[in-house]
């Protein structure tokens, strides 16, 4: 008895392959990674009509059996049977675009001439009418010598087509596999042939993409139409997030008031209420910014702009040596990095790839505002500038820009030195505009929100964890003079940092904040609460008012501006050092990163400090 | 003339293509994009602004993005020219066009 059947969805990007493994598979999916490499595995559950059950793997999306990057390389591994760990395919779907059939059967001839059994989805058949494109499925059936199924993938009827035919075609044994014969050019022109005698009749490729890529690419609408995206997406992830993060923090707040009243005054009443309630707390009140985010992502994605976007961007990519598609990642940073680094996976060039992973810090991510919004109503005054623009806004708004401009400079930096070489080059399909469905949408964003809670929150957990205890021992003895926080482990180790700061103005207390830092940005408004000794314990509302107050007084002007310049380029947390080790598989960059991201927050904060003090501020 | 010289909007043949000025990756991404002698293409759209070097355009049904630097080196030849050289040479190109 043999375990059960696996069949391998395979195709060219932008085929609709993930939206059809969707349909056929649902939620029994399993995300993992294949060994020894940064590739996503994805598997899913598929029962038959016969009640028999069969395993889906989606493999990554290629253009031909000749890989030219990691992911591409995976698919051709698991198909000829030699990835680490995999075992070789029962039967292959290939997954085809109707509307782009000359390149997409140039890759079906390959894979069938490999000997497995083999069937032909047809997808995205509608798109292929709507386009005024009309095939013979039988046709091309003949031609090809396998079963060619039209599909959509969310109409049941070549769904239910396409499960009939598997259960027939699986119990054929496998044959050997053959190396694909015949040149390149010679299996294209084979393509092209029959890919010519299926189409029944056609119209000018692409009405309803063309049409709108006359404004979405045009020099100045198009940039005019991202810019404006870009607004709202902001905007969004800012206004949308504002209640759900409330109603987090103030279920933190209750579950925290529940246990503190049921415990009596102890180690394990504060390891759980200022350890395990404020780590999982740092995790969660992420979560909404986060999910808003991607889901602006993933429709940018679904519905085919994000490649626009990508196009618009290039230009202003290549000034610093990298490429239009680095433009996706770096956008996920603005939520969070770690997502970010994650996503440059789709980045071919090494070299590429390596410098928007060490940049993707430095964009704004939603960590940084609760310091941002602490600092700058402290010490900005509510005031306008005219036109409606408040100096609190447009402060905030500059931070973000040097943020982005660090960004830039430190890529061409590094271009020129540490990751010199290779080229940024910008070569991608821009596939025709469609509506995502809501299956597939929610299905990703349910599938991220999982990997980032696992992968950041366990970290970040952790780590609250540890820093509490370096915050709260050893415990100063009763009658002390000394504060708790300068006697415990945390403030020793500022103490011996501080001298090193001051030079650019920060103080003790700014010294003991930045340490917990780094388990999540956001940890350096509590910290410095409690370096203040404040005592509004689960009011983040009044903390924060009181720390607002107890900061105008106690910092000068100088020193607060110079606090948001080290938070600009603040050394990342440790999720995204964590991540960027595992991306890179190894220390030396990770440990590249903080040290170059040190030195870029100390110079401007040194500078804004001594800027503002030479301007009297 | 060279593909990022083609004028927006005007269907070209390529007439051919300097892989040596081309990446060996990048050149064998262009084969599997359908770019060969013969294929049909037509300029989209220019990155202007920002868009710099990049150009949009259309190779058989396919939609791709690329930069000027790629396009320098393929030469595309229009309607007029094209059936002046078929008649002189023959070769599998004429099988394509079809």
């Amino acid at each position: 008895m043999s375990a059960q059947p696996l069949i391998a969805l395979v195709g060219n990007p932008n085929a609709g392959k993930s939206a059809l493994f969707n349909a056929l598979t649902g939620a029994r999916q399993k995300l993992g990674n294949y060994p020894g490499v940064t590739v996503e595995r994805k598997t899913g559950r598929l029962t038959l009509d016969d009640g028999a059950i069969v395993d889906v793997m989606d493999l990554p999306g290629t253009y031909s059996l000749d890989p030219n990057s990691p992911d591409e390389e995976v698919t051709r591994n698991v198909i000829m049977g030699r990835q680490q760990g995999e075992r070789m395919p029962d039967a292959l779907v290939v997954v085809v675009d109707a509307a782009n059939l000359d390149n997409h059967l140039r890759f079906a001839l390959e894979l069938i001439a490999l000997g497995l059994p083999t069937i032909v989805a047809l997808n995205m058949v509608d798109l292929a009418t709507r386009d005024g494109l009309e095939l013979d499925a039988a046709r091309l059936a003949d031609d090809l010598g396998v079963p060619v199924i039209p599909t959509v993938a969310v109409r049941k009827r070549g769904l239910d087509h396409l499960r009939g035919e598997l259960a027939v075609l699986l119990p054929a044994a496998a044959r050997p596999v053959r190396v694909p014969r015949g040149d390149f050019a010679a299996i294209q022109r084979e393509a092209h042939r029959i890919a010519r005698r299926a189409i029944v009749s056609e119209s000018p490729s692409r009405r309803l993409t063309g049409a709108i890529d006359k404004v979405a690419l045009h020099p100045v609408l198009g940039l005019i139409v991202l810019l404006g995206l870009l607004f709202v997406m902001f905007q969004a992830v800012f206004s949308w997030s504002e209640i759900p993060i409330a109603m987090i923090e103030g279920a933190l707040s209750a579950f925290e008031n529940a246990v503190s009243a049921a415990l009596p005054d102890s180690v394990l009443r504060d390891f759980l209420v200022q350890g395990v309630i404020a780590g999982v707390g740092a995790v969660i009140v992420f979560l909404p910014q986060i999910l808003i985010l991607f889901f602006f992502i993933l429709m940018l994605e679904g519905t085919g702009y994000m490649v626009r976007a990508a196009f618009l961007m290039d230009g202003m990519m290549a000034r610093v040596g990298l490429s239009g598609r680095a433009f996706i990642p770096l956008l996920s940073s603005f939520a969070c990095a770690v997502p970010g680094i994650m996503a440059t996976r789709t980045i071919a060039d090494p070299k590429d790839r390596l410098t928007t992973i060490l940049i993707a810090p430095l964009m704004t991510c939603s960590a940084r505002l609760p310091v941002y919004t602490l600092i700058i109503a402290a010490f900005i005054p509510a005031r306008s500038v005219g036109y409606g623009v408040g100096l609190q806004g447009l402060v905030l708004f500059t931070l973000y820009v040097a943020g982005i401009g660090g960004a830039f400079v430190a890529a061409l930096a590094l271009r020129r030195s540490v990751t010199r070489g290779g080229g940024g080059g910008f070569l991608m399909e821009l596939p025709k505009y469609q509506m995502p469905l809501v299956r597939d949408i929610a299905l990703g964003l349910w599938q991220r929100a999982v990997i980032f809670l696992k992968r950041a929150g366990t970290i970040i957990f952790v780590t609250t964890v540890i820093l509490w205890l370096l915050l709260s021992y050893p415990k100063a003895p009763e009658g002390s003079a000394i504060s708790p926080i300068d006697y415990s482990a945390a403030g020793r180790i500022a103490g011996v940092i501080t001298p090193v700061l001051e030079p650019i103005g920060f103080n003790r207390e700014i010294a003991v904040a930045l340490i917990p830092a780094i388990a999540a940005r956001e940890v350096a408004v509590s910290a410095l609460a409690t370096a203040y000794s404040i005592e509004d314990k689960g009011n983040e509302a009044r903390t924060e008012q009181n720390l607002t107050s107890r900061l105008a007084g106690r910092w000068s002007l100088p020193t607060a501006l110079a606090f948001l310049a080290w938070f600009v380029f603040a050394p990342q947390c440790i999720s995204t050092i964590a991540v960027t080790r595992r991306e890179t598989n190894g220390w030396k960059w990770p440990a590249f990163m903080v040290a170059y991201l040190v030195a870029m927050a100390y110079v401007a904060a040194g500078v804004t400090f001594w800027t503002a003090t030479a301007l009297g501020l | 003339m060279r593909l990022d010289e083609l004028p927006q909007g005007s269907p070209a043949w390529v007439d051919r293509i300097d892989w040596a000025a081309i990446s060996p990756s990048e050149g064998q991404r262009l084969r599997e994009f359908g770019m060969c002698e013969g294929a049909s293409v037509e300029l989209l759209h220019r990155g202007g602004l920002f868009g710099g070097g990049a150009i949009a355009c259309r190779i058989g049904r396919m939609t791709i993005a690329m930069r000027s630097g790629h396009a320098a080196a393929i030469q595309v030849a229009t309607s007029v020219a094209k059936q002046a050289t078929s008649l002189t040479s023959s070769g599998p190109e004429g099988a394509l066009l079809t």
